[in-house]
């Protein structure tokens, strides 16, 4: 009872608050959409962290997210030793890093009194609740081996059944309070992106890639 | 021919008296809030100096502006891939120590303090950590510092000038430095609006005024570094980008912006501009000495028939045109050509345009009283001194106004010498009438344009000095808005408070 709560209704209801809060925020308080850079009060620190983190935690998330879209994919790519090794030696290795920069996040925030000044509670939160999770990621890399192939036949059955509406928790049912805790963070950060500065996830100005250099607007054009 | 119009200004530097009245006006009425207490939107500098963010002008530093590849313009900065590459941490931003941590003091103290022995005082504290402060740099820190060894010897413009010239510009009692106003330049090659990655600063169709779409900035951060003249300020308490607005609110009710109007010196000239939009990029991509006039020649004829008729096509009201025909600017900078662009080379295409200073005039100390150099009935330029022993450089000015090109620097000071030459013949009567002329016409001017130099210079009124476009309703968006009840807001057109919170 507690795992259909857990895995089922909890990951629906999270997405849920994600997508309605997001648009809603986006709609009526977009002057908020954004993370409240604090680069301009304090920089060395941020020099290497932000830039650590960012970098480190987008390859993980891309590993996560290609393994459950392309399974099979996934599973003949790690299909030789030497290849499994290096995938988990990097994975860890990156995990090690999210660590260390959310870490640095969290100490720079305490310790430096003008980044303190624009720190709200939701950042605490929101910090907290990342360090558990690339907490939780190493550990499960660490203790349980060769996650990155038993992934695909627990989390990856159980993810596609949520997306197919027709839920499925027996592939996860029998693991560790660990895995389990981690799939729930994950779930739970989903559900903070509206509430925390993790919106500015959405606002990657990819067209600027293409778009003029310059931008003229008109207030009301004549003709 | 795209022909727009762009409400344009000069500074005519000889009257600024450095009294920072300007600057006080816009903090005034825009800057006077959370997360904006450390921006000067407006600005005066005392050159040599460093500036302010310190040596803003060092671009080794800040990467602000265009350079020339080949036959192409990139930003300094980065490409577009390598700005979004950037955008968690970007190494070129200043930090706040560049400009200064914004302070104010224990007041309270002064009288909650409990009875004591010595005197309560009012401590200076951090008006973004609330703390105790120990102050290290403020507004106009440098302020009237030339010879400093912190400020003027560390000047990126020093560069082009020999040990000797540098020498003798800092030597002890003949000290000299001027003062540079500097706002939003409005450029029409923004650095700040091509570095935007949300595309959120645009530049005003009517008007040319440059603005940060507030609801559309995310905060990247990006702007501050393409700006060249860091006139674009990340203000820590809301997470956004703003700038120098023109007052744009004040101008659509016809009213000057809050600087130009508090003008003690009346220094300021406001004006409209006719420019053809599709020649911008040739304009910002020529070699450096032509960079001055290849600006000049996208500013267009506001009597020529043709000019009107592709203004009046691509929607430019008559109203606009015929302030463009009156524009005191266009005086300066294309009939006169007395107005020069603050670093050209950054290719931005500023729209703000300087008359160089010619104070102080040369004069020498003998017993400790100053003599001016004696009048010499042969060589009438004599008494103002020659151009090429200024006491400020020739390439100084050249570094600040000309891209280095100091034919264009020379041209200027000529004619500015030779309305004052023609002046004095007429009101002290001691230079010969026909010489006066002749140095006129050798600096290419006729004693009718000497007069409306003169005239604009010495004597303008409010209307001479700010020809502010009539409203045009259908257009304006602004004018039932009257700024003084947005105080303490960040910009116009929330339905909620600009705070976050989040």
């Amino acid at each position: 009872m507690a795992d259909n709560v857990l895995f089922i209704a909890f990951p629906y209801a999270a997405v849920l608050v994600a997508v309605v809060m997001s648009v809603y925020r986006y709609i009526d308080h977009r002057f908020t959409y954004s993370s409240l850079s604090s680069q301009l009060l304090e920089r060395e620190q941020l020099s290497w962290s932000s830039v650590a983190w960012h970098y480190s935690i987008l390859a993980i998330l891309l590993a996560h997210v290609l393994a459950a879209l392309f399974p099979g994919f996934w599973g003949a790519l790690l299909g030789g030793q030497f290849r499994l090794y290096l995938m988990e030696i990097t994975g860890m290795g990156l995990a090690l890093v999210a660590i260390l920069s959310v870490l640095a996040f969290i100490w720079r925030r305490l310790t430096n009194p003008r980044v303190r000044a624009v720190t709200t509670r939701g950042d605490w939160v929101l910090l907290a609740a990342l360090l558990a999770q690339v907490v939780l990621g190493f550990l499960t890399a660490l203790l349980y081996r060769w996650g990155a192939v038993w992934y695909l036949h627990t989390a990856v059955p159980w993810l596609e059944s949520l997306v197919r509406l027709n839920p499925q928790i027996d592939a996860i049912a029998p693991l560790p309070w660990l895995i389990k805790l981690h799939f729930l963070g994950g779930f739970v950060i989903v559900a903070l992106i509206p509430f925390t500065r993790l919106v500015h996830a959405f606002t990657f100005p990819l067209s600027y890639v293409w778009r003029p250099y310059r931008v003229v607007v008109w207030n009301r054009r004549a003709h | 021919m795209r022909i727009q119009a762009q409400i344009s200004m000069v500074f005519h530097l000889d009257k600024c008296i450095g009294c920072h009245t300007c600057s006080i006006a816009c903090k005034n009425i825009w800057t006077d809030r959370q997360g904006a207490e450390y921006m000067w939107w407006n600005n005066v500098e005392t050159k040599p100096g460093t500036g302010y963010p310190t040596q803003w002008e060092d671009q080794a530093r800040y990467k602000g502006g265009w350079e020339k590849k080949g036959d192409r313009l990139k930003l300094r900065m980065n490409s577009r891939l390598g700005a979004l590459g950037n955008i968690y941490y970007n190494p070129y931003l200043p930090t706040l120590d560049d400009y200064y941590e914004p302070w104010t003091y224990e007041y309270d103290n002064l009288i909650n303090a409990p009875a004591g022995d010595d005197q309560p005082t009012a401590r200076p504290i951090s008006q973004i950590t609330g703390q105790p402060l120990e102050i290290q740099a403020g507004p106009n820190w440098d302020d009237d510092l030339s010879g400093s060894p912190v400020y003027a010897a560390n000047d990126p413009n020093l560069a082009d000038l020999s040990e000797e010239d540098r020498a003798m510009l800092f030597e002890i009692e003949r000290l000299v430095f001027f003062y540079l106003p500097r706002i939003c330049n409005h450029c029409l090659n923004a650095g700040c609006a091509a570095a935007c990655p949300s595309g959120a600063i645009y530049k005003r169709g009517e008007d040319g005024i440059v603005l940060v779409n507030q609801d559309k900035c995310r905060g990247w951060r990006m702007c501050i570094t393409g700006c060249p003249y860091k006139k674009v300020y990340y203000n820590w308490s809301t997470g956004k980008s703003e700038k120098c607005i023109l007052c744009y609110p004040r101008l659509e009710t016809g009213q000057a912006p809050a600087c130009f109007h508090s003008c003690v010196g009346r220094i300021r000239y406001l004006g409209v501009l006719l420019y053809d939009a599709d020649r911008v990029t040739e304009a910002a991509s020529v070699d450096d000495r032509a960079l001055v006039s290849a600006q000049r020649d996208i500013l267009m004829d506001p009597f020529d028939p043709q000019v009107i008729a592709a203004a009046r096509a691509n929607g430019v009201p008559d109203g606009m045109i015929e302030a463009a025909q009156k524009s005191p600017v266009y005086k300066f900078v294309k009939e006169w050509q007395l107005a020069l662009p603050l670093h050209p080379e950054f290719r931005t295409v500023p729209m703000l345009f300087y008359v160089p200073p010619m104070l102080p005039v040369q004069a020498t100390l003998a017993d400790g009283r100053v003599n001016l150099a004696a009048v010499d009935e042969d060589d009438p330029l004599a008494l103002f001194g020659s151009i090429e022993q200024a006491r400020v450089p020739l390439a100084y000015m050249a570094r600040l106004f000309s891209a280095g090109n100091t034919d264009e620097i020379v041209r200027v000071y000529r004619k500015l010498l030779a309305v004052r030459v023609y002046r004095r013949a007429q009101s002290a009567g001691d230079v010969p009438a026909a010489e006066a002329v002749r140095i006129l016409a050798d600096a290419g001017l006729t004693p009718d344009s000497a007069e409306a130099i003169f005239k604009l210079t010495a004597t303008p009124t409010f209307e001479d000095r700010f020809v502010i476009p009539p409203m045009a309703r259908e257009v304006n968006i602004e004018s039932v808005i009257d700024p003084l009840t947005h105080k303490q807001g960040a910009g116009f057109g929330f339905r909620q408070d600009a705070r976050r919170g989040q």
